[in-house]
């Protein structure tokens, strides 16, 4: 008699969602699926609203990473105004966008994945989460907490506020940058390196204890997508498309972002309330791919930054030949990510045009029709909107960067749930690891339905027949 | 601006505001008398320079001996008059009133062009609006950005009327008016034209800087980026008033 086990909340990650695990009469699994239940519809409401409203309306989906979103949202602006912005005010963009990278990814390892990895898989889950990591890593978690207060602090120096700041305008940024902020921002990032390079030297060497979850935890023969600079190295702001296969392969390269459209369709299923893109050419659901810092740093041959390079080296040894193909190792991707984006901002803030006055190109909207890409920290993410000739938005398309993840994550449940659920004895620490699985990918639902809401998850067991005959829920 | 006066001979009364005892001249409105002696008291559709409206109630006061509350901007002062503004009905009163703005169109702060520089948001915050205890109406209104260099969003407009009499009584186009009644009330430009098809608007841009919230604003600003400025009122009033 086959059953159902549905997790639901999932915990530990950023909205509603759920997991239902469908076991056969022998209690293996022989379906998972990745439910997203909640609902928001951005793309609707967007409709009918000034142009400009834009980034300030689409920032509000998220509260984690309203900064990807004002960068996308501000670029699909600039596509309308046809300008290209001040070199000024696109650095300052982009230091706002790596301060966003820092604080989410900090927030994505400290907060919701190390208790996993520290405490253990199967330890109780009441002391499972930061404040248990505080009581047993008091230095690790206080390290975690100021690695993302110096994230949120550079946003909010630039932005005036740390969440949904206005301060990034359509065709740059609203006001220049004084000495005073610039220092201010200098001084925090050497103690953010510090801990960064700190917490990448630990968790390599936890790495070799994890060998089984990561030949597990969604190891997947998928492509992956990201923007790489016009030499393919590693991008967050600007730049091109690439697409890489789970060979290495370059699929495709060098696409403007203006034509994702070409490469990216989207598939809907009834069973969650989050897209399924897919790569066009290799149709749905073959044209599987990731996003995110894994495949950031799959596509990328180079950081540019001193010890964003040497990790980058240290993380392609983790496979013998290929694109890293364990999700599991999205946490050291993003470590790796952590170490770039504070480099780099030191050498964004260490220019001395970023004090230039000229920060901002004004026009009015001069297409109709704007796209802007960046990566999010979870992914690219992508704002198409359509205007009519009095500047009002007719059309919204938003392709988030955990909705990418939509179809590689569904696998990677099922993947966990084959090698670690015993459908004859449910345990918790079997379907903690399914969770795990999913905050590898560090999903952010509340973006990724244009939904809201917190994060609960809950397993359910079912028989053959459908009926429920176990479940477990938290939240 | 004052009332005409109803003699060209303006006698001076007594009068206490709050315990203070105060002189004014007889053809003032109690609105004046506090705004010359520092005296706070809210307002929305109340613009020195325009011609009273009466029309928001967020100024009304108590007088001692009646029974009503009153609009301070559209009643005079009189010898011996005793004026409560800030008593905790009065509080309660504009609470309401500043809800029942909220709840009527779709004023939504976060994104509004204006945050920051809106007198509705001001007042609420001054009047300890923290949540709106009516339903939402929800409805739904456009959005005219037709025009050039501005833009009308209904969904903010309280319909204070400062854009329709700025219009008439200092720029003297009369371009905007009123349409409609009750809640479907509407400013319309014109005969309910498009504001960019508008021949009689002289682009002069006095509606958009009066206007108290992000209803009328300049286009090609962001969120929080509309700061008005009505300086310029009083003193285009007084010429006008002297010609």
């Amino acid at each position: 008699m086959s059953r159902t086990v549905t997790i639901e909340p999932v915990t530990r990650i950023e909205g509603h969602a759920r997991i239902t695990l469908q076991l056969g009469g022998g209690g293996e699994v022989e379906d998972a699926r990745f439910h997203l239940t909640q609902f928001r519809g951005f793309e609707k409401f967007c409709e009918g609203r000034p142009y400009r409203e834009m980034p300030a309306l689409t920032a509000r989906t998220c509260g984690i990473c309203p900064v990807s979103h004002i960068i996308a949202s501000n670029k699909a602006c600039d596509h309308l105004l046809s300008v290209s912005i001040p070199p000024t005010g696109e650095k300052l963009r982009r230091i706002m966008n790596l301060a966003q990278m820092v604080q989410s990814h900090a927030l994505s390892f400290f907060h919701l994945s190390s208790p996993d990895l520290l405490l253990g898989w199967d330890s109780d889950p009441v002391s499972r989460n930061i404040f248990g990591v505080m009581r047993q890593y008091p230095d690790l978690a206080k390290d975690g907490i100021r690695l993302r207060q110096i994230g949120q602090s550079i946003i909010e120096t630039l932005g005036g506020k740390k969440i949904h700041p206005t301060w990034v305008v359509p065709g740059g940024v609203a006001d220049p940058l004084t000495p005073e902020k610039r220092e201010a921002m200098l001084r925090q990032l050497p103690e953010g390196l510090e801990i960064a390079r700190r917490t990448y030297d630990f968790f390599k060497t936890l790495v070799p204890k994890f060998k089984d979850e990561a030949s597990h935890f969604g190891t997947l023969p998928t492509m992956f997508l990201s923007l790489v600079t016009p030499q393919g190295n590693l991008e967050h702001y600007d730049g091109l498309l690439r697409i890489k296969d789970a060979q290495g392969r370059i699929v495709e390269d060098m696409v403007p972002p203006e034509d994702y459209e070409r490469i990216i369709g989207e598939a809907v299923e009834d069973f969650s309330y989050m897209k399924f893109p897919y790569y066009k050419p290799q149709g749905y659901p073959k044209g599987i791919y990731r996003v995110g810092p894994l495949a950031r740093l799959n596509n990328a041959q180079s950081c540019g930054t001193p010890y964003a390079d040497v990790a980058l080296a240290e993380f392609h040894m983790l496979q013998e030949s290929g694109p890293i193909a364990s999700s599991f190792h999205y946490h050291y991707a993003r470590l790796v990510e952590i170490i770039y984006a504070l480099e780099m901002m030191e050498r964004l803030l260490k220019d001395p045009a970023i004090l230039d006055h000229r920060v901002r190109a004004r026009a009015r909207s001069n297409r109709d029709e704007g796209i802007g890409v960046s990566e999010a920290p979870r992914g690219t993410l992508i704002h198409h909107y359509r205007i009519d000739d009095d500047g009002l938005i007719t059309w919204v398309n938003l392709v988030i960067a955990t909705g990418h993840n939509n179809l590689a994550m569904n696998q990677a449940i099922r993947q966990v749930a084959d090698a670690y659920v015993d459908g004859n004895q449910l345990q918790e620490g079997m379907l903690n690891r399914v969770e795990a699985v999913i905050r590898c990918f560090d999903p952010c639902l509340s973006c990724a339905s244009h939904a809201f809401g917190q994060m609960p998850l809950r397993i359910e067991l079912k028989d053959a027949a459908g009926q429920v005959v176990d479940t477990l829920s938290r939240g | 601006m004052a009332l005409p006066a109803t003699t060209p001979n303006v006698r001076v009364v007594t009068l206490t505001i709050d315990g203070r005892d105060l002189s004014a001249r007889e053809d003032e409105t109690i609105i004046e008398v506090c705004r010359e002696n520092q005296i706070p008291i809210p307002s929305l559709c109340y613009l020195d320079g325009l011609s009273i409206w009466g029309g928001c109630r967020l100024c009304v006061v108590e007088l001692e001996g009646q029974g009503r509350l009153f609009a301070a901007c559209s009643t005079r002062v009189a010898e011996g008059m005793r004026i409560q503004t800030n008593t905790e009905k009065l509080q309660r009163y504009r609470r309401v009133i500043i809800e029942l703005l909220f709840a009527e169109r779709n004023h939504v702060c976060s994104v509004c062009v204006s945050n920051g520089h809106c007198e509705l948001q001001w007042h609420a915050q001054k009047c300890g609006v923290d949540h709106v205890s009516v339903p939402y109406r929800q409805a739904a209104y456009p959005v005219d950005s037709s025009h050039e260099m501005f833009r009308m969003d209904h969904n903010r407009c309280i319909l204070c009327t400062r854009c329709v009499r700025v219009c008439d009584e200092i720029e003297g186009a009369h371009t905007k008016d009123v349409m409609g009644r009750g809640s479907d009330c509407q400013i319309i430009t014109d005969l309910a034209a498009p504001w960019g098809d508008s021949d009689t608007c002289t682009s002069c841009g006095k509606c958009v800087q009066v206007c108290p919230t992000g209803a009328l604003v300049k286009q090609g600003t962001s969120a929080g980026e509309m700061v008005k400025d009505q300086h310029f009122l009083p003193i285009l009033a007084r010429r006008r008033h002297a010609q």
